[in-house]
């Protein structure tokens, strides 16, 4: 009986699951390959094998940076900070409206306009802000406007999103409170709904400003303006000295709006 | 009774809510300062208002190209956007799944020794400091047009990501249970085996499945600096003023989206 007992080995998992995670794995990895085999199709092995020499050429060009270059950077940097910044504001006047009407407990009508508002928070959210500002440059044309508008409309997305949760989740006793003493729907949401959000809300605008000071330094590349515009001149004209000045400082300045966002939103919760 | 009603004149009549920022030096610091920014910023943008009057029309051509989507006239260009962009997407998220675990068990301070762990947060804070296009332009540069530089773009922004997460994922575990499996004798990798990665498990199969949905939103944009994808079609439609064919793919995206991020949400409540 004992020795029975001894030579059962403890297992993690019963033979069918086991046999069930092998054919898992087994469909994964055979739906990569297949994958595989299909976007390899067009790939020339010959620009593949020879990345490394490539790497070496671009990298060999690449030093020393044109430290003179960046005077010619001072006003697109500008633009890059002004792009996030106003397009972070704009997204706000137009994303909180949006939230208020998305959320459960603040929506008119849950059945016919909160739908509406999720569709608005879900299609801007799954375009990206350089399609954006593909469309934008070509209605009004390249500039920064095109930029601000671009990075406006594809934060409502993300801003409305957070912000509507955030309000499902507030404290009702003190919304149930504020209506005991008789007041108005719109006096509700200015004393019980408004100051139960409000650090969360100021945590969600310094993150989307941070977001958006990342995705502001490249939008120039499609020509709306900022730090991607004289990216894209620098690589046209193959001036690999000026490109490495261009990305050191989409660097430092990611880097900086990290810490600052950081240290806000420290202070803020 | 004097003095009652003496307390009782002393409650305040009217309330005014306290301000967001409490020191008032410090608030009305900001608020001018946030002023005088905005009338800088706000007027030195240039707008060429007669541009933008003019592409008004193209925008209202935009909005009829969305009512009326054309599917069918650039189907085939479609097909092989979506194509490419979909199993770049697949292979990205896998192999930076399979690239990011050992990293991140690395990055884990608990479990890792200074040197690796160290090196493996290097890695990390390198992947996560240059955007997806800035790699996807280098990548063009080394690999070629096409969509192997986007996989290699999304699988090295994989990486950052998913090894930052998980690493943190195992620094939060509930140490008890690594305790106890090191109480048996077990080795490191037992320990990893046994003791953490149950822990870990769901949580990583969720940033994985939240990973893919970024890796094929991200992959509708790289296709712009010619990383292959659905985004060099949409370029192409739109350097073509082809809105209608440009709406069309603009709405597959949405769907796409959409269809993963319900996906991915029930997969993960499955899971956990």
């Amino acid at each position: 009986m004992t020795d029975a007992a001894s030579t059962t080995v403890w297992r993690k998992r019963t033979t069918s699951r086991e046999l069930a995670m092998w054919a898992g794995w087994l469909v994964l990895v055979a739906f990569f390959v297949f994958c595989w085999q299909v976007m390899t199709q067009t790939t020339i092995w010959a620009f593949v094998t020879d990345a490394p020499q490539q790497a070496a050429d671009i990298g060999s060009r690449m030093v020393p940076p044109r430290w003179e270059y960046i005077p010619h950077l001072i006003k697109p940097m500008w633009d890059t900070l002004n792009i996030a910044t106003l397009g972070t504001l704009l997204a706000i006047v137009m994303a909180v409206p949006v939230a208020f009407l998305a959320a459960r407990n603040t929506s008119p009508s849950v059945r016919f306009v909160r739908p509406l508002a999720l569709l608005i928070i879900v299609s801007s959210r799954s375009i990206n802000s350089l399609i954006w500002a593909l469309l934008l440059v070509a209605i009004i044309g390249p500039g920064v406007l095109a930029g601000i508008v671009a990075i406006a409309l594809r934060s409502i997305g993300f801003v409305a999103k957070l912000l509507y949760e955030a309000i499902e989740e507030i404290d009702a006793s003190q919304v149930e409170a504020v209506t005991a003493t008789g007041a108005s729907r719109s006096q509700v949401v200015d004393y019980a709904v408004v100051p139960q959000i409000l650090p969360a809300f100021a945590g969600i605008t310094v993150f989307r400003w941070d977001i958006n000071i990342r995705e502001s330094t490249v939008l120039g590349l499609v020509g709306a303006g900022g730090l991607g515009l004289r990216l894209q001149e620098s690589m046209n004209t193959l001036a690999w000295p000026q490109v490495t000045v261009i990305f050191l400082l989409i660097l430092v300045t990611v880097l900086l709006s990290e810490w600052v966002s950081a240290r806000v939103r420290h202070a803020i919760i | 009774m004097t003095a009652v009603a003496a307390t009782e004149t002393r409650f305040a009549q009217t309330w005014s809510r306290p301000p967001f920022i409490k020191r008032r030096g410090l608030r009305w610091t900001l608020y001018g300062g946030a002023l005088v920014y905005l009338i800088t910023a706000i007027s030195s943008v240039e707008v060429n208002w007669v541009r933008v009057w003019e592409g008004l029309d193209r925008g209202l051509r935009f909005i009829k190209g969305f009512l009326v989507p054309d599917f069918t006239s650039r189907w085939g260009d479609i097909v092989i956007g979506m194509q490419e962009s979909l199993t770049m997407t697949v292979t990205s998220t896998v192999v930076g799944v399979a690239i990011s675990v050992p990293i991140g068990i690395g990055a884990a301070r608990n479990i890792a020794p200074l040197p690796v762990y160290a090196v493996c947060r290097a890695i990390v804070a390198l992947s996560r400091s240059f955007q997806e296009i800035i790699v996807a332009i280098l990548f063009v540069v080394m690999f070629g047009f096409g969509p192997f530089a986007g996989f290699l773009t999304l699988s090295f922004a994989t990486i950052g990501f998913l090894a930052k997460l998980l690493a943190e994922d195992i620094e939060d575990i509930d140490e008890s249970q690594a305790e106890a499996i090191r109480a048996t004798g077990a080795g490191w990798w037992q320990i990893v085996n046994y003791g953490i990665q149950p822990q870990v498990m769901p949580r990583l199969i969720g940033l994985s499945l939240y990973r893919l949905d970024i890796n094929f939103r991200e992959s509708s944009v790289i296709g712009i600096v010619g990383a292959g994808g659905i985004g060099a079609t949409l370029n192409t439609a739109m350097d073509r003023y082809e809105y209608d064919s440009a709406a069309a793919i603009l709405m597959l995206i949405i769907v796409i989206v959409m269809a993963a991020e319900y996906l991915s949400g029930f997969v993960r409540k499955w899971v956990q």
